[in-house]
């Protein structure tokens, strides 16, 4: 953990949940509510003899960015593997409401496994309400903005909940998906998905994918400056949830189905999508990536 | 879970205003220590919570040490272990030590 | 009369017994069992080659395959036991009998097989003890051995990972015994040729590249801020002040983190071009920073590494390239390199006793040697002089007269004081000592002995062994630098403090290097990403290694 503060010098990656928040909101406008010092640990992690974090993983306050109020929350990807239990998950339920009572935009920096399996009624639970709070959230103007680019990737649960996002921001590093790559091989087999091929995994569920297949909406470097200007651009969009966002969002996964489904790999996608060299886009530098993904799959006003 | 506490006195006190800092992550290999400046100047209490049992020995030089060499006067610490080594306790203890001093920005 | 010519008809019955799997040189992969069956003979000494980092697997697997009742009680004498297949064959009962000198990723099962008694071992060695062993008595009467590319007349490319296999084809062919090759493929013209044909009898084509272990690439990502301080202290406080321009550094992360603190926290000390200049080194992808910033000279390689060809290639200035432009390594001559014509060698352990002998084997894994013990000694046989080989001298022999004063190696030992798993680093008795009285060995196998080591570095500062006038201060420095170790905990208070006045340990503030400064921001390169990005995208990271 750095001890001097310099924000461009974190690599997202590599920061803490708070270290994360620090950097990409105005500078010390961030208030934690229901912080450390409180000591709302898990109830049930004395149970299996492990260690609790007093925040139980899950950061949460308000903040300012460029000077307008906000509601942040972040996961602490390396608490065990940023998964979600109960008390993490009711400090995020508790914001989404918050942000319905308020009237404020959220942003939620996902580093997630998934459910907490320790405490799996209590996290299932806690995920279907947060899905629903955020909904209701959209449902009252407010945005609701994902942000995906740790270490713990945003899987599982946390795949369900970014699919409910207004939008979300990527980095390279950063995976979105629901099941992961070691379940996929245990049930499919590896000649279907080889876990430890990690270039395939994140082919597969990586950031330059999901831009590309218009599972996500900006694709950013690995700073939190490069996160900080994607959301602001993003939260100037409009963020609105109704039936027709429901309807716009079927017909463009149908389509995406219709167009994809003989594809197998994404390299195949990325083909055909149009772009030449499909094998060499790992490899691209973010300008390079970005110029060609201009026929990327859009999710224009879907979500 | 292994819970240790030491209570000791403590000659320098902690630098600055800030009422708390908390640096580190529970993860293997790694600790949070929450830092609060709630006790009078010349004490320093540490209460540790660690899933490594039988070690208090060197969680006691560790401390002791902590405490005579950094500015820790006046601070309740708790701390929840994952399995950390000694070197790296007593960084974080000293990185506690300097932001909650406001050391850094 | 006696016949003086029985090796070369033995080997001409062999080639004869050969010949009739093979069309000229070449033997089908699907005649290899069969093939072996006829060209080995019970008892004979074969070098299968298990390198370090190249593996002749396809051969490996076939002798795995023989039958025993034909061929049995081999004799194997090889630098490594890498691979299944080379502890199967004593399962078998097709070898009997054992010289090596490395068993990393075999070391559970091959000591449950030392143990058990499935292996008669001769001795574990050094590489380059086996090597010069192979010229006076273990010279193979059979070598198995890995190539990538052959001609039809046998000549053979090996390629970057060239390795030891010049040393045991001098060795076998040219004392009348047969030369297996396996390759990648043949091809009509190799790129460069490293064995000549004439010295090679057989060739397989495997259609497929021989196995290669990616052993020297370290995660930037995994480097902890106690390693940094490690490094930092030994740039500082050794690299420094001694001028250490020539030097080896055994593979782990604490050197990983040195390399990839030379172009930030060295460049700041303004220590560029004065240390760190000539290396005996595997190509490790952490040292690119440094190459690309412009502080290496000259790197001889031991073997390459998985992912750095083209970098190397694009890098002729600094590594040793063919006319085809691709590396070529040698053991044998990078291990005498590191021996000779090195200043310093650094490298990490799993234990250490109060007289300063190391030791990475515990009673349940016996990894062998490598390279270690000959890179972390100290050369009586040097004499050229150089600056900080007689500054170390000095500091070692302040009473021999400057005329007749041998210089010392640097010898140093780094690590954190508690290992993986919380286990301490500082230890009363090795376990290697246990291990020797269960096996009946008579000397205990000790990797770096005390009067080898000429530092230790941990994360509580650096110990100077040279320093140390008798038994007593030796064990005393070793104790003050154990930190919270039981060892570091039972120090002398009193006697550690005037250790400290005399300078034969430093703390982190005695050399003005504060702990907290340690920190990953230091790093050239954070992640393999990094590095890839550091070398231009010439460095093609090994898929495990990757996060995009």
């Amino acid at each position: 953990m750095s001890t001097v503060f310099e924000p461009e010098a974190l690599s997202w990656y590599e920061g803490s949940a708070r270290q994360r928040i620090a950097a990409l909101v105005d500078p010390g406008s961030f208030r934690e509510a229901v912080g450390p010092e409180e000591r709302e640990t898990s109830p049930h992690l004395a149970l299996f003899d492990l260690p609790e974090q007093f925040d139980d993983g899950m950061i949460v306050g308000r903040a300012t960015l460029d000077g307008a109020r906000i509601l942040v929350a972040a996961q602490e990807g390396r608490f065990m593997g940023g998964a979600v239990g109960e008390v993490h998950g009711a400090k995020l339920v508790g914001l989404l409401r918050a942000a319905k009572a308020l009237g404020l935009d959220v942003l939620i920096l996902f580093d997630t496994g998934g459910v907490r399996l320790q405490e799996a009624n209590a996290g299932e639970t806690a995920i279907a309400e947060i899905m629903r709070a955020l909904v209701e959230a959209r449902c009252a103007g407010a945005r609701v903005v994902g942000l995906v680019g740790g270490r713990s990737g945003c899987y599982g649960g946390g795949g369900l909940i970014a699919g409910c996002c207004s939008a979300l921001v990527v980095t390279e590093q950063g995976r979105i998906s629901v099941t992961g790559p070691e379940v996929i091989e245990t049930n499919r087999g590896v000649e279907e998905f080889d876990a430890r091929d990690r270039a395939l995994v994140w082919r597969t569920m990586g950031g330059k994918h999901r831009y590309l297949i218009g599972g996500a909406d900006r694709f950013v470097d690995d700073s939190p400056g490069a996160f900080r200007n994607a959301v602001c651009e993003v939260l100037k969009g409009p963020g609105r949830l109704d039936l027709e966002t429901l309807d716009a969002e079927q017909a463009r996964l149908e389509g995406r189905l219709a167009r994809f489904r003989t594809a197998g790999d994404a390299v195949a996608i990325w083909s055909s999508l149009g772009i030449d060299d499909a094998p060499a886009v790992p490899g691209l530098s973010t300008r390079a990536f970005r110029a060609l993904a201009v026929c990327r799959e859009n999710a224009d006003d879907a979500r | 879970m292994e819970r240790l506490s030491y209570t000791l006195d403590a000659p320098i006190p902690a630098g600055g205003t800030k009422s708390q800092a908390i640096v580190g992550v529970v993860a293997s290999g790694n600790l949070e220590v929450l830092l609060e400046r709630v006790l009078a100047p010349d004490r320093c209490t540490v209460e540790i919570a660690t899933a490594a049992h039988g070690f208090g020995e060197v969680w006691a030089a560790v401390v002791a040490d902590f405490v005579t060499r950094r500015a820790a006067g006046g601070l309740r610490i708790a701390i929840n272990d994952g399995g950390a080594r000694p070197d790296t306790v007593a960084l974080r203890l000293a990185q506690g030590a300097r932001l909650i001093a406001g050391d850094v920005p | 009369m006696r016949d003086w010519a029985t090796q070369k008809a033995a080997r001409a019955a062999r080639i004869a017994a050969g010949a009739s799997f093979a069309r000229g040189k070449v033997v089908q992969a699907a005649d290899l069992v069969p093939f072996l069956g006829a060209v080995l003979r019970p008892g004979d000494r074969v070098c299968l080659e298990g390198d370090n980092q190249k593996q002749a697997d396809l051969l490996a697997d076939a002798l795995a395959e023989v039958d025993p009742g034909v061929i049995h009680d081999l004799h194997m004498v090889q630098s490594g036991i890498v691979l299944p297949s080379h502890l199967d064959v004593f399962e078998k009962g097709i070898a009997r009998r054992l010289d090596y000198s490395y068993s990393g990723p075999q070391a559970a099962r091959i000591a449950r097989m030392l143990y058990g008694g499935q292996i008669a071992l001769g001795a574990v060695h050094t590489y380059l003890e086996l090597f010069a062993r192979y010229f006076i008595d273990l010279t193979p009467q059979v070598a198995l051995i890995a190539a990538v590319s052959a001609d039809r007349d046998g000549n053979l490319y090996t390629g970057p990972n060239t390795e030891d296999t010049p040393t045991v084809v001098e060795a076998t062919s040219f004392k009348d015994g047969l030369v297996v090759a396996q390759v990648g493929e043949i091809v009509d013209r190799v790129p460069r040729v490293d064995i000549p044909g004439d010295r090679v009898h057989f060739v397989v084509e495997a259609g497929r590249p021989f196995h290669v272990e990616p052993l020297f690439t370290r995660d930037p990502g995994a480097i902890t801020e106690t390693q940094i301080l490690t490094a930092m202290l030994a740039i500082k406080g050794l690299y420094a002040p001694y001028g250490i321009r020539r030097l080896n550094h055994g593979i782990g992360f604490n050197t990983a983190a040195i390399e990839l603190l030379l172009p930030t926290y060295g460049e700041k000390l303004g220590l560029r071009g004065q240390i760190c200049t000539h290396w005996a080194l595997n190509p490790h992808p952490t040292l690119i920073p440094a190459i690309e910033a412009g502080w290496v000279e000259q790197i001889h390689c031991f073997g390459s590494e998985v992912g750095m060809d083209d970098y190397i290639a694009a890098r002729p200035d600094v590594y040793f390239t063919g006319a085809d432009g691709s590396l070529r390594s040698n053991r044998a001559f990078c291990q005498t390199a590191g021996l000779y014509a090195c200043d310093l060698f650094i490298g990490s352990t799993l234990q250490m006793d109060l007289s300063g002998h190391s030791s990475t084997v515990t009673t349940n894994r016996i990894a062998g040697f490598g390279g270690a013990p000959n890179m972390g000694s100290d050369p009586r046989g040097r004499r050229h002089p150089s600056e900080p080989w007689l500054k170390a001298g000095a500091e070692a022999y302040p009473s021999t007269p400057a005329p007749l004063r041998r210089g010392r190696k640097l010898v140093v030992q780094i690590g954190e004081t508690f290992g993986d798993g919380n286990v301490p680093l500082f230890v009363e008795r090795l376990d290697a000592l246990a291990l020797a009285e269960k096996l009946d060995l008579p000397l205990a196998p000790v990797m770096v002995y005390g009067d080898d080591v000429t530092h230790i570095v941990t994360e509580e500062g650096i110990a100077n062994l040279l320093l140390c006038r008798d038994a007593d201060e030796r064990e005393q420095a070793i104790r003050g630098v154990a930190g919270y170790t039981e060892i570091g905990r039972r120090r002398d208070a009193g006697l550690v403090a005037r250790l400290r006045e005399r300078g034969v340990i430093r703390r982190p503030e005695d050399l003005g290097i504060d702990p907290l400064d340690a920190d990953r921001s230091l790093l050239a390169a954070r992640s393999i990403k990094d590095l890839a990005l550091a070398s231009g995208g010439l460095y093609r990271p090994p898929s495990q290694f990757r996060n995009w």
